[in-house]
């Protein structure tokens, strides 16, 4: 077992417990540097994809995991993200402009957005948020003028430091910017969280009245982290919408809200962790849909029979296995199955429970 | 001028009178205790203090400032601290996390300088990481700082509640039944921290608790309260002996 002596202060100001949490980060990324050179363009492109998704996971975990309000309308500003970008390029801003633009537009709107989303709580947060996604989707339709309506958009080369980068062209370029932007923005993610605004939106999160008790204007929070979180949403949709090269108002569908908030779910609440490991399972689902299709097939005898609605109900019964048996995601199995190895073997099983508060909360409202 | 005053203080819960033209003041420096049968509005008058509630008339002036003006969130800024009688902490942040967070109010950073952690946002967390230190040694919580509170017993959520309080750094500190559940060395833990808390760090005390030992034992004053109004007021013995008092809690003698 690792045991952490503290001697000052700084150690918990930094956001790595030891030399060695740290030296694992620093492969990690060293891995991430690497990855070009060590695997093919086509899981190239599938990591850049699953790093795409951690980074809106990121923006959602924000908002969801960190201040507690629901949203099953991420989606709406992944659109809002990549179209801004595009349709600031088309006007001329270059590419290092409008990217941080994108995300700066999303994020206002998303505090505006906020506005009216703040008197809401829980499963009427999610209905509203929903409602706008569907809104969006039509938005995009009607405003065909900028947006390309259903016949959609393609995003051209971009330049980065007078490097052109695109998708297909330089796929190790893209992957690259991709990495860049989620590295500063899971850093900022960190900073914030060791913070007083971080830490404002977990008060927010676990109770409001304390929270106010405690100085916090928890409207001000919630619009903040709202904020924070379309912005990071759109960074996301603006590189989502350049990896795909082609998108219109489906690519920003509903559904993908509601997988973006099941991957969050999946990963872990609550954590930077959660992000990246949910979108991991989001990126290779698609890999072990077709293998449980073939599986599925054979048992009902055809051999490729396409059954709809097959990939989201596997989704589905991910999730509900995951509330189950895992409220806290991966990344609190991880924890578990670390702790398992430090404290072997000593673990008791109910080390992670949690305990029974013995007075039922009256609470405020 | 008194620290904290209430002035004919009314509140209503649709019909039901919950503060009844209540008047009372607290002087810097004493711990003035409320007490009352359940359901007499003790924990309502926090919350009017708080501004979770706003009174139908009547005035609360705390410190020179009128808290009726305010928002429910500015009332900490004026330096007043509270805990909750059914325990509202930050269930799923540990300890330390839940008492940084009662630093917020001396928040110097903005947005900006927090994403960017600059050295004067370092060096604030350096100094909420000090003061908050200080919090953990005088309540002894040592041992849980880096416990989330989902996991802890309610004797030890109870203290972390009060630290929490303290991390703002009060003039006034409100306490809704600290005793209420905790064992006898724990009351009597509860009780040297109060003495400490108005004696050491000359914050004063507005408590509201049952347990008569405790309220007699630390009080300088007492208030007793039945239905939303003011039956007595004055030192706990003279409250105690008080035949009004003395007939809300044991019923009429007749
Ligand atoms: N939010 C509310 N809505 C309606 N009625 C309320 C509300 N809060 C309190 N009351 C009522 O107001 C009265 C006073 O409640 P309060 O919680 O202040 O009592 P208390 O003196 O703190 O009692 P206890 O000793 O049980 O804590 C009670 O009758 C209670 O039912
Ligand atoms: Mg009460």
């Amino acid at each position: 077992m690792r045991i952490i002596f503290k001697t000052d202060y700084m150690q918990d100001l930094r956001p790595w417990k030891d030399g060695y949490q740290l030296s694992l980060y620093l492969i990690l990324i060293a891995l991430a540097v690497a990855a070009p050179f060590l695997i093919d363009v086509f899981f190239l492109g599938e990591l850049t994809n699953v790093l795409i998704w951690a980074l809106a996971g990121l923006g959602l975990m924000v908002l969801t995991g960190h201040t507690g309000q629901a949203s099953l309308g991420h989606a709406a500003f992944l659109a809002m993200g990549c179209y801004a970008n595009i349709i600031l390029m088309e006007a001329g801003v270059p590419f290092m402009l409008a990217f941080p633009l994108a995300g700066i537009i999303t994020g206002i709107v998303g505090m505006i957005v906020a506005i009216p989303a703040l008197r809401l709580h829980g499963i009427y947060l999610a209905i509203a948020t929903l409602a706008m996604s569907i809104l969006v989707d039509d938005i995009i339709v009607l405003t065909d003028h900028w947006t390309g309506g259903v016949g959609g958009k393609f995003a051209p080369p971009v330049n980065v430091f007078g490097f052109m980068i695109d998708r297909w062209g330089t796929p190790t370029a893209f992957y690259y910017l991709t990495l860049g932007v989620t590295i500063l923005v899971t850093l900022g993610y960190i900073n914030l969280l060791r913070a007083p605004l971080g830490r404002s939106f977990i008060a927010v999160r676990d109770s409001e009245v304390s929270a106010q008790a405690m100085g916090i204007d928890v409207s001000r929070s919630k619009a903040i982290s709202f904020g924070v979180s379309c912005a990071i949403t759109g960074l996301a949709g603006a590189l989502m919408g350049l990896f795909a090269g082609a998108f219109n108002n489906e690519t920003f569908s509903v559904v993908i809200s509601i997988q973006l908030l099941m991957m969050i779910v999946i990963g872990g609440l609550g954590s930077i962790h959660g992000a990246f490991f949910g979108a991991i399972v989001i990126g290779f689902l698609p890999q072990f849909l077709s293998i449980s299709k073939e599986w599925v097939g054979a048992l009902f005898g055809g051999s490729n029979v396409a059954i709809p609605g097959l990939e989201f109900g596997i989704f589905g019964v991910i999730l509900i296995v995951f509330i189950l048996f895992e409220p806290m995601g991966i990344y609190g199995r991880w924890l578990k199955i670390r702790t398992w190895f430090e404290l072997f073997p000593f673990y008791r099983k109910d080390m992670f429970k949690r305990q029974k508060s013995y007075l039922k909360t009256e609470r405020l409202r | 001028m008194s620290l904290l005053e209430l002035e004919n203080v009314t509140l209503k819960f649709g019909g039901l009178t919950a503060v009844d033209n209540l008047s009372f003041s607290v002087e810097q420096g004493e711990v003035f205790a409320i007490v009352g049968p359940n359901g007499a509005g003790k924990s309502t008058v926090f919350n009017l203090i708080s501004r979770f509630y706003t009174p139908v008339n009547g005035k609360i002036r705390f410190d020179g400032h009128d808290l009726l003006k305010e928002k429910a969130s500015s009332v900490a800024n004026f330096g007043v601290a509270r805990t909750f009688q059914n325990i509202e902490l930050f269930e799923h942040a540990t300890v330390l996390e839940n008492l940084l967070v009662g630093r917020h109010r001396h928040r110097g950073s903005n947005f900006l300088t927090e994403l960017f952690f600059t050295p004067s946002v370092r060096k604030q967390e350096l100094q909420n990481r000090h003061f908050v230190e200080e919090v953990i040694d005088f309540l002894d919580l040592q041992a849980y700082r880096e416990k989330r509170i989902a996991g802890l017993p309610y004797g030890v959520r109870k203290v972390v509640e009060v630290a929490r309080a303290l991390a703002t750094d009060p003039k006034l500190l409100l306490l809704d039944e600290p005793a209420s559940g905790l064992s006898v060395e724990e009351t009597t833990d509860m009780r040297w921290w109060i003495d400490e808390i108005r004696r050491q760090m000359g914050i004063t005390v507005l408590m509201v608790e049952h347990d008569m030992g405790l309220v007699s034992g630390v009080s300088d004053r007492v208030l007793a309260m039945a239905d939303g109004a003011r039956l007595a007021l004055g030192t706990p013995s003279e409250v105690q002996s008080d035949p009004a008092v003395i007939e809300a809690y044991l019923g009429k003698a007749s």
